[in-house]
C-alpha cells in the first residue's frame, strides 16, 4: 500500500483543529501546552462558538496562547485573568469567556482573583495547567512544586519546612460554593486527552446553560523546567503528580464526589 | 432633563457615570472616595441603564475587571484613593500598554503609606509622570467643584476613546466629600452591543464574528515592533498636548504676580486673589484643569509679563517643579504647601505669597537676571 493511498479523510484519527493558527508553536518540543490549546480549540470548533468566544490568557507560558489559538483574545497581567475574564463574562454575558492560566499565575500571584471569581461563581471556564514549575522564567519553584522537587529556585529539593507543601488550589476551589464543576486531567496520553476534552465540552455546555464556574486542571510536564527528555518528564508525571494531584472528577454539578 | 441637586463631590461623580451611559464599574472601599461604589450599590443601575456595578477583591482586581470591559469596548471605570491607586498602577500600565480607553478616579488622601484620610494633592507625581512601569502617560483631569466631579466624567471617557487610552480623574478628599449644588446632565443611552461593535469592532475583542481575530496585549517580544508601539504611545500624547490641554485663567490680565494651583487649592487660591486684589496687589490665577498636558506655553508666555510665581499645592513641593520647566527661569518661582491632611487658608496663601514672591526681592533679581549681569 503506498502511503497515498492511506492520507485519505476517511482515515484520518488526529488533526490539528481548523481554529488554531499556522503560527509555529513556541512551547517546547515534548511540551502539553500545544495539547492542551488544541484540545480547547478543538471542542470551540464543534460547538460553532469561535464567533462567540473570547479568550483570556495571562503570564507565563501561557501568554503567546493568543499567536496559536485563531478567537479573539486578551492578554491578562501576571493572575489577572479571572478578574479580566469576569468582566468581559459580566459586561457579555451572552459570549463565551475563558481563562487560560499556569500554576504561578493561578495559585501564587493571582490566587485571590482566582479564589473570588470562583467565589463569585462567574459564568465562565478556568483551565489551570499544572506542570508543578514556573516554566516562562526558566523552571523556578511553583507553589505546586512537589516535595523534594529540584528547580532553580529550590536547587536541593522543595523544602516543606522552609517552602510550604505544594497548594492543592483544585482541591480548595472545590469547596467554594459558587463552583459548578471541577476536574482535574492529564494530557499525554490519547486516552488521558480524550478525557479532558470531553470535560473541556462540557465546561463550556456549563457556560451556554449558564451554570457557573467551570474548573479544569490540566496535569502537564515541562520537559524543559524538569530538565528531562519529554518521554522521561511524562513518566515522572504519572509516577509523582499522579499521587499528589489525582485525576478525575471533584466536583460535578454543584456537588463535592466523596 | 438635566437637574440641579446638592450632592457630595463623590455622589455626583457616581451619578454624572449612571448618566453619561457607563457600562461598568469596579471598585473597592477606601477613605475618602468610598461613596462613590456606596451611591452606585444603592441606585441599582443595572435597573437604570444596564450598568454593571461590582465590588472586586481588591483594587487590583478592579483595574484588571476595568482592563477586562475595556478590552471589549465597554466604558468601564474604577476609582479609589492614593494607597489603592498605587496598587492599582500595574494595571494602569497594562491599559496604557495596550492602548484602551478606560477611566481611573483618584479622590486623593495624604501619604506616603498609610498616611492620612485627609485631603492631600501629593499624588501629582504619580499621576503625571507615569507611576506604573514604562512609557507612559496619564491624561490628567483635574477638577475643582463638584460640577467638575460630574462634568469630567464624560469629558474623561470622550479623551479615553479618541486616543485608546486610560484616562485619571484626579480629585481630593476635599472635592470628594465637599457638598455643592451640581447640575446634572440628561441622561445618556449605553452603546447596544451592535453598536459597540460597529464603532469598535476594529480593535475591541467582541467575538470575531465576521471579522478576523482581534487580540489585546501590551507584549510585544520583538523590540523593533515594541519600539514602534511606544513611539505610537507617544504620538498620542503630542497631539493631547495639542488638541486637548485645558487651563483657567483667573485675573491673568493686568497680573504682576501669579499663583499656579489645581484642584482644591485652585478653589482656595482663588480667594487669596481677591483678598490680595482688594489690598492692591495684582494678583492672578492659572487653574491647570488638565495635569498632564501641562499649560507650559501659557505659563512660558505669562512668566514674561510677571515677576514671579508661586506654586500652591497640598503636598511638599510637586508641581512646582513642572511650572520651573515651564518658565525656564525667567522668574522666580517658589512653592507653598501644607501636607498631612491640613488645607491652606486663603491668608496663609496671601501671606506666602508676599514673603517667598513679593517681597524677597523678586522684581530685582529677576531684572537683574534679564540684564545678565547676575
Amino acid at each position: 500500500m503506498e502511503a497515498l493511498d492511506i492520507i485519505k479523510p476517511e482515515n484520518q484519527v488526529f488533526c490539528k483543529s481548523q481554529l488554531m493558527t499556522d503560527t509555529p508553536l513556541s512551547y517546547c518540543p515534548g511540551c502539553g501546552h500545544g495539547t492542551a490549546n488544541n484540545l480547547i480549540m478543538e471542542v470551540i470548533d464543534e460547538m460553532g462558538i469561535s464567533e462567540d468566544t473570547i479568550g483570556v490568557a495571562p503570564v507565563g507560558c501561557s501568554v503567546l496562547a493568543y499567536d496559536f489559538m485563531n478567537i479573539d483574545m486578551t492578554q491578562a497581567a501576571h493572575g489577572r485573568a479571572p478578574a479580566v475574564a469576569t468582566a468581559i463574562a459580566r459586561t457579555w454575558p451572552e459570549k463565551y469567556v475563558f481563562t487560560y492560566q499556569g500554576d504561578g499565575d493561578l495559585a501564587a500571584i493571582g490566587t485571590a482573583e482566582t479564589i473570588h471569581a470562583c467565589n463569585r461563581g462567574e459564568n465562565m471556564v478556568i483551565f489551570f495547567v499544572n506542570n508543578g514549575i514556573y516554566g516562562m522564567t526558566g523552571g523556578q519553584m511553583a507553589p505546586t512544586t512537589l516535595e523534594g522537587m529540584k528547580s532553580s529556585t529550590s536547587p536541593y529539593g522543595r523544602e516543606i519546612e522552609t517552602m510550604g507543601s505544594p497548594l492543592k488550589i483544585t482541591e480548595l476551589i472545590a469547596n467554594l460554593p459558587g463552583v459548578y464543576s471541577v476536574s482535574r486531567h492529564a494530557i499525554h496520553t490519547h486516552k488521558h486527552a480524550r478525557k479532558a476534552k470531553i470535560a473541556i465540552r462540557q465546561a463550556f455546555e456549563n457556560t451556554r446553560l449558564k451554570k457557573g464556574l467551570s474548573f479544569i486542571e490540566i496535569l502537564s510536564n515541562c520537559n524543559s523546567g524538569w530538565k528531562m527528555t519529554p518521554n522521561d518528564a511524562n513518566i515522572w508525571m504519572e509516577e509523582n503528580m499522579f499521587p499528589y494531584f489525582p485525576l478525575g472528577d471533584i466536583k460535578v454539578e454543584g456537588k463535592l464526589k466523596v | 432633563m438635566s437637574e440641579l441637586k446638592l450632592m457630595k463631590g463623590n455622589e455626583a461623580l457616581a451619578e454624572a457615570a449612571i448618566r453619561a451611559g457607563v457600562d461598568a464599574y469596579f471598585g473597592y472601599p477606601i477613605t475618602p472616595q468610598t461613596e462613590i461604589i456606596e451611591y452606585l450599590m444603592n441606585e441599582r443601575p443595572e435597573k437604570r441603564t444596564g450598568m454593571v456595578v461590582l465590588q472586586a477583591e481588591s483594587e487590583i482586581a478592579a483595574v484588571n475587571m476595568v482592563y477586562g470591559a475595556a478590552s471589549t469596548g465597554k466604558k468601564a471605570l474604577t476609582s479609589s484613593s492614593s494607597p489603592g491607586i498605587s496598587l492599582k498602577l500595574e494595571g494602569i500600565s497594562y491599559l496604557a500598554g495596550a492602548e484602551l480607553p478606560a477611566v481611573i478616579v483618584n479622590v486623593v488622601r495624604g501619604g506616603p503609606g498609610l498616611g492620612t484620610i485627609q485631603p492631600s494633592q501629593a499624588d501629582y507625581f504619580q499621576s503625571v509622570k507615569g507611576g506604573g512601569h514604562g512609557d507612559y502617560k496619564l491624561y490628567v483631569l483635574a477638577p475643582a467643584s463638584v460640577q467638575e466631579m460630574a462634568d469630567f466624567v464624560e469629558d474623561a471617557f470622550d479623551i479615553a476613546f479618541k486616543y485608546r487610552a486610560p484616562v485619571l480623574i484626579l480629585s481630593d478628599g476635599l472635592i470628594g466629600q465637599m457638598m455643592e449644588k451640581v447640575i446634572l446632565k440628561d441622561q445618556k443611552s449605553r452603546l447596544t452591543n451592535e453598536e459597540l461593535i460597529e464603532k469598535y469592532g476594529d480593535w475591541a475583542v467582541t467575538g470575531k464574528k465576521g471579522r478576523e481575530r482581534n487580540i489585546i496585549t501590551s507584549l510585544d517580544l520583538q523590540s523593533e515592533k515594541m519600539e514602534a508601539r511606544v513611539h505610537r504611545l507617544q504620538k498620542k500624547y503630542v497631539q493631547m498636548e495639542k488638541e486637548d490641554l485645558r487651563f483657567e485663567k483667573i485675573n491673568c490680565d493686568d497680573a504682576e504676580y501669579l499663583i499656579v494651583a489645581y484642584g482644591s487649592s485652585a478653589r482656595i487660591s482663588q480667594k487669596a486673589v481677591e483678598l490680595a486684589r482688594a489690598k492692591g496687589l495684582k494678583v492672578g490665577l492659572l487653574r491647570p484643569i488638565t495635569l498632564f498636558p501641562f499649560p507650559k506655553k501659557e505659563l512660558f508666555k505669562l512668566a514674561n509679563q510677571v515677576n514671579g510665581i508661586l506654586s500652591v499645592e497640598l503636598n511638599a513641593g510637586q508641581m512646582v517643579e513642572d511650572v520651573r520647566l515651564s518658565v525656564e527661569h525667567k522668574v522666580p518661582v517658589e512653592h507653598f504647601g501644607r501636607t498631612g491632611g491640613i488645607i491652606h487658608t486663603p491668608e496663609e496663601i496671601l501671606e506666602a505669597l508676599e514673603q517667598k514672591i513679593i517681597n524677597n526681592g523678586s522684581i530685582r533679581h529677576h531684572k537683574t537676571r534679564e540684564s545678565g549681569i547676575l
